[in-house]
């Protein structure tokens, strides 16, 4: 049943991505204020939110659930890597929509607005994650510090975001969910960037699962591998 | 906790005391950055001043690093670390006695580094209670920090290029909070400097906290 | 009586490697064990997996009724090592590691200095940092710690490397008051002459087993044969 929802859920998010880039640059109409150049709202938010909530926050889920000693499993170790991984992807096309978009709209590629310094911070914690995932050590050790930078990262990013915050801001408001709780955006619009949402969180949770089915026939070949050195270094033992 | 967090304390003062090596490496090094900082801006007066609390607070930042790796390195040899473990110390309390140590360090080299703006940059300190408390609380974090992911880094080779990797963009918040209040300091009636005080008083308590509960995890094999 | 350290089928890996691949080992209190071997058989592996510093990945492990898969923590306050490096700080003098030792181990400070003294660690010595003492004398103090300490376990590493004939002589001693103390001593060595003397257990280890079990010379207080 997994296995075929598995082999069902990649077409899906393919067909849903194709199916919001036709809508989003064929059949909504341009902004009034931005014209064309608002295509990218069918883009942009969608690879933020992916980066910014899904990734990080079940990677930081995964290493509590992992430091939690009732609920500790390497599962969740792999999880959270692979999540820290897609992650790092996503942040990054959201930084390069990001500066493609404000290009036109600031006039710069870059500034220092809370979200955007945020989503760079974010991006450079998941790439000191993955710097320590390198570092030769027992699995279990490299679970241990892993998970543990990567609860340091979740409780710093939110207050990295209001310091920035408080120091400036130039981001577009909230598209959909202002302080006032009433969307901005309408109609086929409102479809398609909800479309959107759908479209990458489920690419996101396919790759992972991917990753993740990668990593554990990794771990499952260094099993039997080490069942094999056992028997070797036995072996070392008797004399020849 | 506490007892052990003492005795902790105590050992890592002495043998910086001995060594020497906050003395005569790390502070030398804060100060060089500043003078390097004024190299790169130019000596006008005003643009010194305005530039003094970001230059006061990325010199501490990078001398964090250093001193995160020295407190680190005063863990001694793999065997010293060994043998210190079976001896049955609390995890929490060498946690908390590691950063208390630090955090005598940074503050002397914050009173150094303050020292080195008012006189070589020319900046005038308005608000003595907004600069006092936000280098307190920012000692407080940055050494928390620095003595977890102190332990984090493990004993890798590699942790003098990864150490930075992992723990600047975790104290980007005290830059930013730090620079700030430093500027607040700089007005007349403190300005925002109370919220920014707040934001380091919070990022202290939060990552003091993930210490003491976490800090035995990351040390044990 | 169940056995003090008991050890079936253990299995320790570091990295990927299972530097201990199936140990069998039961040892009483009170005994002395020399350990033997060639380089990389896993004799100072056993040592770390004894001292609980290290996961027991497969078999079981019980050491003064410490499972070691569960409770290796707890089982290190009763347990001294003294391995090739005496473990010190290197900037600290003789007595203030072991103060300081003593104090972490909730144990009374004053044992330090007669200890010192029992090992001959004195006068201008025992003010001298650590890192500019001799090996030998660095194994001196490594030595006076354990003294100090008096753990239920004694492990040592090679421990008559680096030690003059005053020191080995001294050595044999500190290992038989403390097995007579009722103490767990196990020893590894290159140098079986000077080890089997004291010990009444010798263990040959290769390929991170124990390949032979044996009696030693050393002959426990009221045994009129050792099994």
């Amino acid at each position: 049943m997994r296995q075929r929802l598995y082999k069902a859920l990649g077409p899906v998010a393919f067909v849903l991505v194709l199916l919001t880039v036709w809508l989003g640059l064929f059949v909504t109409p341009p902004d009034v204020d931005q014209g064309e150049l608002v295509r990218l709202v069918y883009i942009h938010p969608a690879l933020a939110w992916v980066a910014l909530y899904v990734a990080f926050g079940m990677a930081a889920l995964c290493s509590v659930l992992y430091l939690w000693p009732r609920t500790r499993s390497m599962v969740f170790d792999y999880l959270a890597a692979a999540a820290v991984e897609v992650g790092v992807v996503f942040t990054i096309l959201t930084l390069i929509t990001g500066s493609i978009w404000g290009r036109p709209t600031w006039g710069v590629w870059w500034t220092w607005d809370a979200r955007l310094t945020s989503t760079a911070l974010l991006g450079v914690l998941f790439l000191g994650y993955l710097a320590l995932r390198r570092v030769p050590a027992d699995p279990h050790v490299r679970a241990r510090r892993c998970a543990v930078a990567a609860l340091f990262a979740a409780v710093d990013v939110p207050i990295v975001h209001f310091s920035v915050l408080w120091w400036q801001t130039l981001h577009q408001g909230a598209t959909v969910l202002n302080s006032n709780l009433t969307p901005t955006i309408h109609g086929s619009m409102a479809w398609t960037l909800l479309l959107s949402f759908v479209a990458f969180t489920l690419v996101f949770v396919w790759m992972v699962i991917a990753r993740y089915r990668i990593e554990v026939i990794r771990v499952a070949g260094q099993d039997v591998a080490l069942e094999a050195a056992i028997a070797s270094r036995r072996a070392e033992g008797v004399p020849s | 906790m506490w007892r052990d967090a003492w005795l902790v304390a105590g050992r890592d003062l002495r043998i910086e005391a001995r060594s020497r090596v906050a003395l005569w490496q790390v502070l030398p090094f804060a100060i060089l950055v500043l003078f390097l900082f004024a190299f790169s801006f130019g000596p006008q007066r005003s643009q010194l001043v305005s530039s003094a609390p970001g230059l006061f607070w990325l010199a501490l930042l990078f001398s964090t690093v250093l001193f995160a790796q020295r407190s680190r390195a005063l863990e001694g040899s793999p065997a010293t670390r060994e043998s210190t473990r079976l001896l049955g110390l609390d995890p929490a309390g060498v946690f908390l006695g590691k950063m208390m140590a630090l955090s005598v360090e940074l503050v002397l080299l914050e009173i150094l580094l303050t020292l080195g703006v008012i006189f070589l940059f020319h900046v005038v300190v308005m608000s003595w209670l907004i600069l006092v408390s936000s280098c307190l609380l920012a000692a407080l974090g940055l050494s928390a920090v620095s003595v977890l992911y102190g332990a984090l880094s493990g004993e890798s080779r590699m942790r003098a290029t990864l150490l930075p990797v992992l723990m600047l963009p975790i104290a980007a918040p005290v830059l930013i909070a730090g620079v700030r209040s430093f500027q607040a300091a700089l007005e007349q009636g403190g300005g925002l400097g109370g919220r920014w005080v707040g934001v380091l008083a919070v990022f202290s308590v939060v990552y003091s906290a993930l210490g003491i509960g976490l800090y035995g995890a990351l040390e044990e094999n | 009586m169940a056995p003090a350290i008991h050890l079936r089928s253990a299995v320790v890996v570091v990295g990927r490697f299972p530097v201990l691949a199936g140990v069998d080992l039961d040892l009483d209190e009170g005994s002395v064990s020399a350990v033997l071997g060639a380089n990389g058989a896993g004799k100072t592996s056993l040592l770390r997996l004894l001292a609980g510093l290290v996961p027991v990945e497969g078999g079981q492990a019980t050491i003064l009724s410490h499972d070691l898969t569960t409770e290796r923590q707890a089982l290190r306050q009763h347990v001294g090592l003294l391995g090739h490096d005496a473990g010190m700080y290197e900037e600290l003098v003789p007595k203030e590691n072991i103060v300081f030792a003593l104090r972490a181990a909730r144990l009374d400070p004053t044992r330090a200095e007669p200890a010192l003294e029992r090992v001959g660690i004195q006068g201008r010595l025992a003010k001298t940092p650590m890192g500019q003492l001799s090996a030998g004398q660095q194994r001196r103090v490594g030595l006076a710690l354990l003294l100090a300490r008096r753990p239920q376990v004694w492990l040592l590493d090679e421990p008559h490397a680096a030690l003059d004939s005053e020191a080995r002589t001294l050595l044999g001693e500190l290992v038989e008051e403390a097995a007579v103390g009722g103490a767990i001593v196990v020893a590894t060595s290159h140098e079986p002459n000077l080890v089997l003397p004291m010990a009444d257990r010798v263990i040959t280890m290769a390929g991170g087993v124990v390949i032979d079990n044996q009696p030693g010379l050393r002959k426990p207080p009221g045994a009129s044969h050792v099994a």
